[in-house]
């Protein structure tokens, strides 16, 4: 206690809030430096007013589209492209699952040797640093135009999502655990089905619905660069002009988002 | 019950029949899901080009080997146009977004009845459509071009940081608040001392980590013809110019990995 | 000075916590609110600076009734009442000058606020009463850096600074050891003595309020069953207001050698007229 109650102190004391980088100069530069990023970034950007005008007319032929969405011209190639997504999400959540557990146990410290370790992240790093639409690209071209280039993408990507956020768990785990069942002189498949699936489990299944969540609504794209599904059909109805199919595109891929998310939470909430 | 009285022993098992049965019954769904989606898909597939898929990977990793580096220069202008709309986008997603998380939050939001719902269905319709999509119709109107990428990369992100910020918001210490509100101070004043404080981690840890994700989507965008890498992109895939896009992918990957460094230095910061 | 008069509160969910309770406390007046857990201590005092409420009944200090005052009003009624927390309930992520100085808010504008721009008269107060509870040295720290008595000493410091008439205080020792829950207690009767504040504190540790105080009042289940000095506290109250059990050892102070401390704490460093009051 320096400052008695009664004892007057010399002159006020000034009070300010510390700033959050204590060196006034670099505080500056950082401020000057912001600024100039921004007025670089921001003076790249070209606003063609003209094209603008020309473009609200399509905009508001769109907003109209909407209000009169036309499932009947097209229907065939939407309901189409909706199964080609349907079952393309199915399929490379699956193929995706599986594969991702042994990529996750490969890619976790705990239970990896080193090489394994160091080529499983690499293929995790890998899979998570590309767009889904990148890699559909370069599977297009592998495996042709079609649903199953894309569903090879999204098991792809599936494998990178899950794989780090799995071996992120593995790594996490209660080590006890691990060693009792070690003690009593398990296996390693037994280790891991004693001693890390019942700590991992619950939570990788609540990701592997949002991942069939994130799957979906990367199917209904990726038909765009020709990896099928229904982006293929929303494309070419937009090149087309056709605003109200593409608005009934539009409309039937909100919906089967909405009732993936909704039934996805809804299994999380009631058994996990 | 798991354990049954069989004659003089008992017989543990791991589920009751009930259960077992259940189980069974959802793997045999899934397995019937599969094959039926698998068989979709296969009647769907041109199985020539995919048993050819080694080949030409092979082919292609061969061409994709001898990148020419000359082509590096030709790139760097469009991958600050990529990295400059991942910013400006987010920058901008954060502005909306930020208002409308507090307008959505059940302890903030000014009216549960009126302005709660208006607040939540701007952030559902954000999330529901796709950046690449959001671009799409966006080059329709305004035309092709940098400003399409960002305004698209805006509107996807103002969901994503409106959920997460608004679910942050939710989660704060109300007795901090309740401290605040009983020295007197004006509603604004306890936002701000209060609530802000408490969200402020969480503020700038999914702001960074959306533009984490947008520096990826801003790739793709210019496909659809919304600037940035993709425009070069597509070009290089369509006249099958392998040595080029393996830089593109090389460009792309340096500045992922840039990113997701300096999203984790930022995120450790504010902790 | 604070007039609670028949004062009732029903919950949303049925539940009846407060059951026309009326309490009168008077200036410079310290005042124990004792009893079992759901009694509506808190609510009671949640009730005064209306965090909470209330269904019926008023409220006065001074003049105006509290339970019908408007927003402007009863955030201006809000500042002439400190309020220290159980958990403290500093802002975790703030510094101790800020928390300090958020006692302030009702009396600065918003831009101010959020500038930190505080009136130097604020400030001067502020580290006044930083030295007081001996947190001179930490004024830039970090709340959540501090250990549990020095968030209650920056509690008590943030309740000061709004220059209050009354302090009303929620079980300022359940978070704390015994010593450290002394030092609070004795911290918090000699602030009150010194400004001539009234205060109601809200307490769970009936020895340790019956050493301080000077009156408690005794809650059950909404309804007021004690209203007296710690000395009439017997067996026979204590069993009124918690239930059945044995008592002997709750009452420390039972030989007069010495006087009780809000005695000793008076005569030490209260204004004249308290310290008059005390040697009585």
């Amino acid at each position: 206690m320096t400052i008695a109650l009664d004892a007057p102190t010399a002159g006020p004391r000034r009070w300010r809030k510390p700033p959050m980088i204590a060196d006034a100069r670099l505080r500056y530069a950082l401020y000057a430096l912001i600024l100039v990023y921004l007025y670089v970034a921001l003076s790249s950007v070209t606003v063609n007013y003209a094209r603008i005008l020309v473009g609200l007319d399509r905009g508001a032929a769109f907003v109209s589209g909407f209000l009169s969405p036309n499932f009947t011209t097209r229907w065939r190639d939407i309901s189409n492209g909706m199964l080609e997504s349907l079952t393309m999400t199915v399929i490379s959540t699956a193929v995706g699952v599986l594969l991702s557990i042994p990529v996750a146990l490969g890619a976790a410290r705990n239970v990896a040797p080193p090489p394994i370790y160091v080529a499983c992240r690499g293929l995790i790093a890998v899979s998570r640093a590309f767009q889904e639409v990148v890699i559909a690209i370069v599977f297009v071209a592998m495996f042709g135009f079609g649903p199953f280039a894309g569903a090879m993408t999204l098991a792809f990507s599936t494998i990178g999502f899950l794989g780090k956020l799995l071996a992120e768990d593995i790594e996490d785990i209660d080590r006890a655990q691990v060693e009792a069942i070690r003690a009593s002189g398990a296996s390693w498949p037994q280790l891991m089905n004693y001693a890390v699936q019942p700590q991992v489990a619950p939570r990788f299944i609540g990701l592997c619905l949002y991942r069939l969540d994130i799957n979906f609504r990367e199917a209904s794209v990726i038909g765009i660069v020709g990896a099928g599904g229904i982006g293929a059909t929303l494309n070419t109805a937009l090149a087309r002009y056709e605003y109200d199919s593409a608005a009934a595109i539009l409309l039937s891929i909100i919906v089967v988002v909405f009732i993936a998310e909704y039934s996805s939470g809804f299994i999380r909430k009631r058994f996990l | 019950m798991p354990v049954i009285e069989a004659g003089d022993h008992r017989v543990w098992r791991r589920r009751d029949r009930a259960e077992q049965l259940r189980n069974w019954l959802i793997w045999l769904v899934g397995t019937a899901l599969f094959i039926v989606c698998w068989r979709f898909i296969s009647e769907r597939t041109i199985w020539i080009f995919v048993l050819d898929a080694p080949q030409q990977a092979w082919d292609m990793a061969v061409r994709m080997s001898n990148p020419p580096m000359g082509y590096f220069n030709r790139i760097l202008q469009p991958m600050w146009d990529t990295v400059n709309m991942a910013t400006i986008g987010t920058l901008i997603a954060i502005a909306i977004a930020t208002p409308v998380a507090f307008l959505a939050a059940s302890n903030t939001t000014p009216s549960v009845y009126f302005v709660r719902p208006v607040a939540l269905a701007i952030i559902v319709t954000s999330r529901s459509i796709n950046a690449l999509i959001w671009a799409l119709l966006l080059v329709l109107v305004v035309g092709p071009g940098l400003l399409a990428g960002i305004i698209a990369i805006a509107l996807r992100s103002i969901g994503f940081i409106g959920k997460l910020l608004y679910e942050a918001i939710e989660e704060i210490d109300e007795t901090q608040v309740e401290a605040i509100r009983a020295t007197g101070a004006q509603p604004t004043q306890v936002l701000s001392y209060g609530i802000w404080p408490q969200v402020l981690p969480a503020f700038a840890g999914i702001s960074v980590y959306r533009w984490d994700i947008n520096i990826r989507e801003a790739t793709i965008l210019g496909l659809v013809g919304a600037g940035g890498i993709g425009v070069q992109l597509q070009a290089s895939v369509n006249s099958l110019a392998w040595g080029q896009v393996s830089v593109i992918f090389m460009a792309i990957l340096v500045t992922v990995v840039f990113s997701e460094w300096v999203s984790a230095k930022v995120r450790h910061a504010v902790l | 000075m604070l007039q609670i008069d028949n004062l009732t509160m029903r919950y949303p969910t049925g539940d009846l916590a407060l059951d026309d309770v009326s309490v009168a406390v008077e200036r410079g007046q310290v005042i124990a609110l004792i009893g079992p857990s759901g009694a509506g201590k808190s609510t009671l005092i949640r009730c005064v600076n209306r965090l909470v409420q209330p269904s019926a009944g008023a409220i006065r200090l001074g003049g105006e009734d509290i339970v019908k005052m408007g927003v402007g009003d009863l955030r201006r009624a809000r500042r002439r009442m400190g309020m220290i927390f159980q958990e403290y309930a500093l802002v975790e992520r703030l510094s101790v000058m800020e928390n300090v100085l958020s006692g302030q808010l009702g009396y600065v504008g918003f831009w101010r606020s959020l500038l930190r721009r505080f009136p130097q008269p604020a400030v001067d107060e502020a580290f006044r009463l930083l030295g007081r509870v001996g947190l001179d040295h930490m004024v830039d720290k970090r709340a959540d850096a501090l250990s549990g008595g020095q968030r209650q000493r920056v509690g008590i410091a943030r309740a000061l600074i709004q220059n209050p008439d009354i302090l009303l205080v929620d079980e300022p020792t359940a978070s704390l050891d015994p010593k450290t829950s002394r030092q609070i207690m004795r911290l918090i009767v000699e602030l009150c003595h010194e400004r001539g504040l009234a205060a109601i504190i809200n307490i769970h540790d009936v020895p340790l309020a019956m050493m301080f105080v000077e009156r408690i009042v005794g809650l059950r289940a909404g309804r007021i069953v004690y209203d007296g000095p710690p000395k009439g506290l017997t067996d026979q109250r204590l069993t009124e207001i918690y239930g059945e059990e044995d008592w002997s050892g709750t009452r420390a102070e039972d030989d007069e050698d010495e006087p009780p401390a809000h005695r000793k704490v008076a005569a030490a460093v209260g204004p004249p007229e308290l310290q008059k009051a005390a040697g009585a």
